[in-house]
């Protein structure tokens, strides 16, 4: 009674909602460039969206881990803040830029592994202990300094500075001069982060217990997987992200404000949706998470470039998008569950 | 049959909040033997397993396996010592692959390699026969598929144990043979299984001994041969042998036509070809056929449970638009679903809310139900159905399987319809409480109800209805009244004797 | 009502345990501080009127916008299993609404309010309607869904009133967000209470409670029992739209302007919060209203309770951080679990008749 199976395997949910992303981002930067031309041209322009955006890609994976899992944590954000005035701190007090790294994964880490504890371990809602840890990052953010810091440590502005040049993918300025695409090192670091991620997530058994607990967690019980090691595991990852995250925000701002990172949380959700995660569980994947944070960029850039000038279509624009992209995702899907469905 | 004791549970204790679940109840497992557990909802068959998986773990009492002591914490010790478990619930990752599902959870490294896992596992299964391929995501594969899989890595596992917690619900035929002379395989090899299920036929057939439990205490341990079918069941239930005959007795006899009480023409949903129907008043029929057939979509179709594309409905001779449930509740339908758990009853409300709900809907918006009320009906149902529970506000999630599709019964009863749909009202349930739902069946049909009954268990309907309806490939392909209705012509229509 | 009065002591007091423990442990704390902090005065204030104050009277006035929400969130959290997170940004938007028709005539007059009010109210009703839709028809989770607005919606709210940060000056409005000449308990509390009068009216009158529970706990059931799943959650988004409503419009009225950016600012993690200390499952399903209620009551009294103990306004978040774990750590299943088998082992003596088997 062998079915007839076609050849090719049909697309899983989390690749078609990946090729979906990838391709309305490709679409939506190319009629940038054919609308608005100029700056969309440049390479640099990518660049700055990378650097711009390096933090938020970072947390943004480990968002799309522990939503793939099935939970939530709003705390990214905070967490991300606190790393940066601490660390500033540290540094204005003649510190070291290897501990300062050291202090930043601590922190995340130390927040991941609260978080896992009381939502694995006690069982108590995610939302509820990342809010809890969000309030309370926040907080500490203003007990350590109201007002902002800015990092005099000269080595650190060394690093801040550095950056990466790569002159073939530069543009000719006005004045004839060959300006290189300048690309900070927290770029760098945001690329690494998402390739181990990516690695962690299809090849790493590891990371298919993310998929099987978001899936269906009872089966993930009954098949032998620990269920609570994993999702522990989740919120400790998302809080060394975090960590992580807050050192290269630093990089990138050189000073430590309480207000930074403000509705990063929001942002990184934003940004796994759009790239096909689904917070149900059990779908998605980084690369979607990649192409959503720079389909969230791109889109306030164009609105920008397009001479929206008042200060409310950026935050309008992002929403309809969002919108959009939720919308499809959902039509998309039940279309595909109603299809198998009307087999049997 | 090697007789070498495989699998001990002795002096087993197991208390919940005010129940006493088991009590010093043995067990043993014999090495290449498969074992039927047996008892009806409450006897403790589900708690005893839930121990040896490591989901429960007991109060007292001591289990060995291979004549070595094992404490057995969770799901992953049990797996350890070599028990493996197929549920009646598909307890695998819909979003997974299959080569994934078969492997999860047992990888021998912390590297996934894929292409070895999915070679492995096309292997398995089509050494197994079981038409899928390892690439597929297991969520678009059908039940029966995926209940295969899991046998499948119960298989690869190479367990010295393996428990088969009602593993024939959702197959067909053909399926359970399979899976039968797959167990045979594994008795051969020297596995141990236990066999838990509710069709005594396929007891019979598979299995070398049975033990039967009763109200959380173990009744005996006996071997295949030594047990007549009916001798079992009055171990398990301790009724009345006459009461099992006196029921036959009464679908024989002959009725009076009553008036069409419900027809549609060329009815069709989105799960279904147009068809034909029509029942009167007091009549018992029955939708029987293969699974995937068509019955429960065609009875769907009826209650508007489904997106019905076409078809003219009359009911009393009136015609009516059913196009979603509150329609034909309207109209005097009630619908008992197939998958109670999921589509029946809302497991935090109480009993007492549970039995009012349908009622509630059709009464409308404005019009709730009073306190008083609404525990009147309840304690009049607790009665007359004998559901057995705490109190009429115990959550419903907490009652047996039995129990839980009384209430739902009496939830629709409370309606008064005209016309009852049942659909498998006695899967999943005791002997003594199926006997006393076919006994209700028959009664409400001589009130005047129309009933149409669903089951598997082919017996069950000759025993209740006066007309068969058989069904293949989505068709109804027969009708079979009066002197046809014999296991033989059955199975001959359903098989295809007629075009 | 005895009946009920009866239930609560035979089965402990079952979901309100939390809550109810909160608010005696943070009102003991309190009383074991400064035994004044409760103490009620009769003051006058700016308009000469006697009105009650005190840090009680504080505590009360200032959670009646959290209150009001947490009511409707409550609905929407049990019927569609998650949360709105766009609720402070909807309200500054029925502020908006608010605060625009107010002006757009020469003088306020009450009618002119009335209007006002029942204007923002159907914006809100509106926008309640498109999360519902969202969730309802497209089945798109309740948190993805308010996603959107929670995005843009202070923005919409700016664009409303073109940009601006309008105020305004009535002794109307005034009264709504402060006290009505002659009744000295502060205007948003009567608020709170013809709410959640208006609350328990509805759950008489109808069979919402039943639905929602249904829908809540199991959509695929409540279906196949006639109810219109797609309904219920609808309606839910839209009640929690007139809350919204209400709402901001108090918060308009207690400052005389409207500020897109500041009002209600970070409410809906505060209302979330509120529902879920009320015992609430974030989940969906079964709810107690009143539960929330206190809720909002205890996350405010913790906020006063800070500020009375002199901690900043920006270090506020952490302290609540703190209590919120503790709290939420003592009503976790795995403690609850350990506590009831300490419990038990206690009251081992007495020996309790079990019944014989179960599943």
């Amino acid at each position: 009674m062998k079915k007839n199976l076609t050849k090719r395997e049909p697309f899983s949910d989390t690749q078609l909602l990946m090729t979906i992303t990838i391709s309305i981002f490709v679409i939506m930067y190319l009629s940038a460039i054919g609308f608005l031309g100029g700056g969309f041209l440049h390479f640099q322009q990518v660049c700055d969206m990378l650097n711009d955006n390096a933090s938020l890609i970072i947390v943004s994976c480990g968002l799309t881990i522990v939503m793939i899992g099935g939970g939530i944590d709003i705390s990214v954000g905070a967490v991300t803040s606190l790393v940066v005035m601490s660390c500033v701190l540290y540094l204005n007090n003649e510190g070291n830029i290897f501990v300062a790294i050291l202090l930043a994964l601590g922190i995340g880490l130390a927040f991941g592994l609260v978080h896992g504890f009381l939502i694995s371990y006690l069982e108590i809602q995610p939302f509820i202990v990342t809010l809890a840890g969000m309030f309370f990052a926040r907080g500490m953010t203003t007990i350590l300094s109201v007002n902002p810091q800015k990092v005099s440590h000269e080595g650190f502005a060394a690093l801040r500075d550095t950056k990466i040049e790569i002159s073939w993918l530069g543009y000719t300025a006005n004045n004839g001069n060959l300006i290189p695409a300048r690309m900070e090192l927290g770029v760098v670091v945001a690329f690494i982060c998402l390739i181990v991620v990516f690695i962690v997530l299809k090849y790493v058994r590891l990371g298919r217990c993310f998929y099987a607990m978001g899936g269906n967690q009872q089966s993930a019980l009954m098949l032998g997987i620990n269920v609570k090691k994993t999702r522990f595991l989740s919120y400790v990852i998302s809080g060394l992200l975090s960590g992580i995250s807050g050192f290269v925000f630093m990089m990138h701002t050189g000073a430590g404000n309480s207000t930074n990172a403000a509705g990063m949380e929001m942002n990184a959700i934003a940004a796994s949706i759009i790239g096909g995660t689904l917070l149900t569980g059990g779908v998605g994947n980084v690369a979607g998470t990649f192409f959503g944070v720079m389909t969230l960029t791109t889109i306030k850039k164009i609105v920008v470039s397009s001479g929206l000038n008042d200060p409310w279509w950026q935050s309008i624009t992002t929403g309809g998008m969002l919108c959009f992209f939720i919308l499809l995702q959902s039509i998309v899907l039940s279309r595909r569950n109603a299809k198998k469905k009307a087999k049997i | 049959m090697d007789g070498k004791e495989l699998l001990t549970m002795r002096h087993i204790k197991k208390v919940f909040p005010g129940v006493l679940a088991l009590n010093d109840v043995d067990f043993t497992l014999r090495k290449g033997e498969i074992h039927a557990l047996m008892g009806e909802n409450g006897a403790g068959k589900s708690t005893l397993i839930k121990i040896l998986t490591g989901v429960y773990q007991m109060d007292d009492g001591e289990v060995t396996i291979e004549g070595r002591k094992v404490s057995i914490h969770s799901p992953q010790d049990a797996q350890n010592s070599g028990i493996s478990t197929v549920y009646q619930e598909i307890t695998l990752c819909p979003n997974l692959t299959v080569a994934e599902n078969m492997f999860i959870g047992r990888e021998d490294s912390a590297w996934i390699r894929r292409k070895e896992y999915e070679q492995r596992a096309d292997a398995i299964l089509s050494r197994l026969e079981i038409p899928a391929r390892s690439t597929q995501q297991l969520g678009r594969c059908s039940l029966a598929i995926q209940q295969m899989v899991a046998i499948a890595r119960a298989v690869d596992m190479e367990c010295k144990v393996l428990i088969l917690d009602e593993p024939t619900s959702s197959l067909d035929d053909k399926e359970v043979n399979m899976l039968f002379r797959l167990m045979r395989d594994l008795k051969a090899q020297g596995v141990g299984i236990i066999f838990v299920t509710h069709f005594l036929e396929q007891v019979y057939e598979v299995s070398d001994r049975i033990t039967v439990l009763r109200n959380g205490e173990l009744v005996g341990e006996y071997l295949i041969e030594e047990l007549p079918q009916v001798q079992l069941v009055s171990k398990m239930i301790g009724k009345d042998l006459d009461e099992l005959s006196s029921l036959k007795e009464n679908s024989d006899t002959e009725k009076e036509e009553g008036e069409v009480l419900y027809e549609a023409s060329s009815l069709s949903s989105d799960q279904t070809l147009p068809f034909n129907f029509k029942i009167r008043k007091g009549e018992v029929n029955g939708f029987t056929g293969l699974l995937g057939s068509g019955r429960s979509e065609s009875v769907r179709a009826i209650f508007g449970a489904d997106k019905v594309t076409g078809g003219i409905v009359h009911i009393k001779g009136q015609p009516v638009k059913i196009t979603k449930p509150v329609d034909a509740m309207r109209n005097g339908i009630g619908y008992l679903a197939e998958d109670r758990k999921r589509d029946g009853i809302i497991a935090e409300l109480s009993v007492r809310e549970n039995i009012i709900l349908a009622l509630q809907v059709m009464n409308g918006f404005f019009k709730p139900i009073s306190r008083s009320e609404s525990e009147a009906f309840a304690d009049e149902y607790i009665k007359v159905l004998q559901i057995k529970t705490a109190s009429r506000e115990t959550p419903v999630g907490s009652l047996s399987g039995g129990n839980q599709q009384k209430v739902i019964l009496a939830r629709w009863l409370l309606t008064h319809p005209d016309y009852l749909i049942l659909d498998e009202p006695t899967r999943g349930i005791d002997v003594g409480t199926k006997l006393e739902i076919q006994k209700l069946v028959l009664k409400l049909a001589e009130e005047g109800v129309a009933i149409t009954f669903i089951s598997s268990e082919v017996e069950e309907m000759l025993r209740t209805c006066s007309r068969l309806i058989v069904m293949r490939d989505r068709h109804i392909v027969g009708e079979l009244k009066g002197s046809d209705l014999n296991q033989s012509q059955v199975m001959k229509t359903i098989a295809g004797g007629k075009a | 009502m005895k009946k009920s009065f009866k239930n609560i002591f035979s089965n402990g007091l079952g979901q309100l345990t939390i809550p109810i423990i909160a608010i005696i442990i943070l009102v003991g704390f309190n009383l074991f501080r400064d035994p004044s902090f409760f103490s009620i005065e009769i003051t006058q204030n700016n308009e000469g009127n006697n009105v009650l104050s005190g840090n009680l009277i504080s505590i009360i006035n200032g959670a009646s916008e959290l209150a009001i929400l947490a009511m409707g969130m409550t609905l929407v959290t049990a019927a569609c299993g998650g949360q709105d997170i766009s609720v402070g940004a909807a309200a500054a938007i029925a502020g908006s609404a608010f605060v625009k028709i107010l002006k757009a005539g020469e003088t306020i007059s009450g009618g002119r309010v009335i209007f006002a009010f029942l204007f923002a109210c159907i914006v809100a009703m509106c926008f309640g309607a498109f999360n519902g839709t969202l969730v309802a028809v497209f089945k798109i989770q309740p948190m993805i869904a308010t996603l959107i607005l929670y995005t843009c919606g202070r923005s919409i709210a700016y664009w409303i009133n073109g940009g601006a940060t309008p105020t305004f000056s009535s002794s109307i409005v005034n009264s709504i967000g402060g006290f009505i000449p002659g009744i000295p308990i502060p205007t948003p509390v009567l608020i709170v209470v013809a709410v959640g009068v208006i609350f328990k009216l509805v759950f008489h009158f109808t069979s919402l409670e039943l639905m929602t529970q249904s829908v809540g706990i199991n959509g695929s059931a409540a279906r196949l029992n006639g109810i219109n799943s797609t309904f219920i959650k609808l309606l839910s988004f839209i009640i929690l739209g007139l809350c919204v409503a209400v709402s901001g419009c108090i918060g308009v009225s207690r400052l005389g302007l409207i500020n897109h950016e500041t009002l209600l600012l970070d409410i809906e993690m505060d209302t979330i919060l509120a529902v879920a200390i009320g015992g609430n499952n974030l989940g969906g399903g079964k709810f107690k209203v009143g539960g929330s209620i206190i809720g909002a009551y205890v996350i405010q009294t913790l906020t006063i309770t800070l500020y009375a103990m002199k901690v900043s306004s920006t270090d506020v978040k952490a302290y609540k951080a703190i209590v919120i774990i503790l709290l939420v750590v003592i009503g976790s299943p795995v403690v609850k679990a350990k506590f009831g088998k300490f419990m038990s082992k206690l009251r081992a003596g007495k020996g309790t008749a079990l019944v014989k088997g179960a599943e």
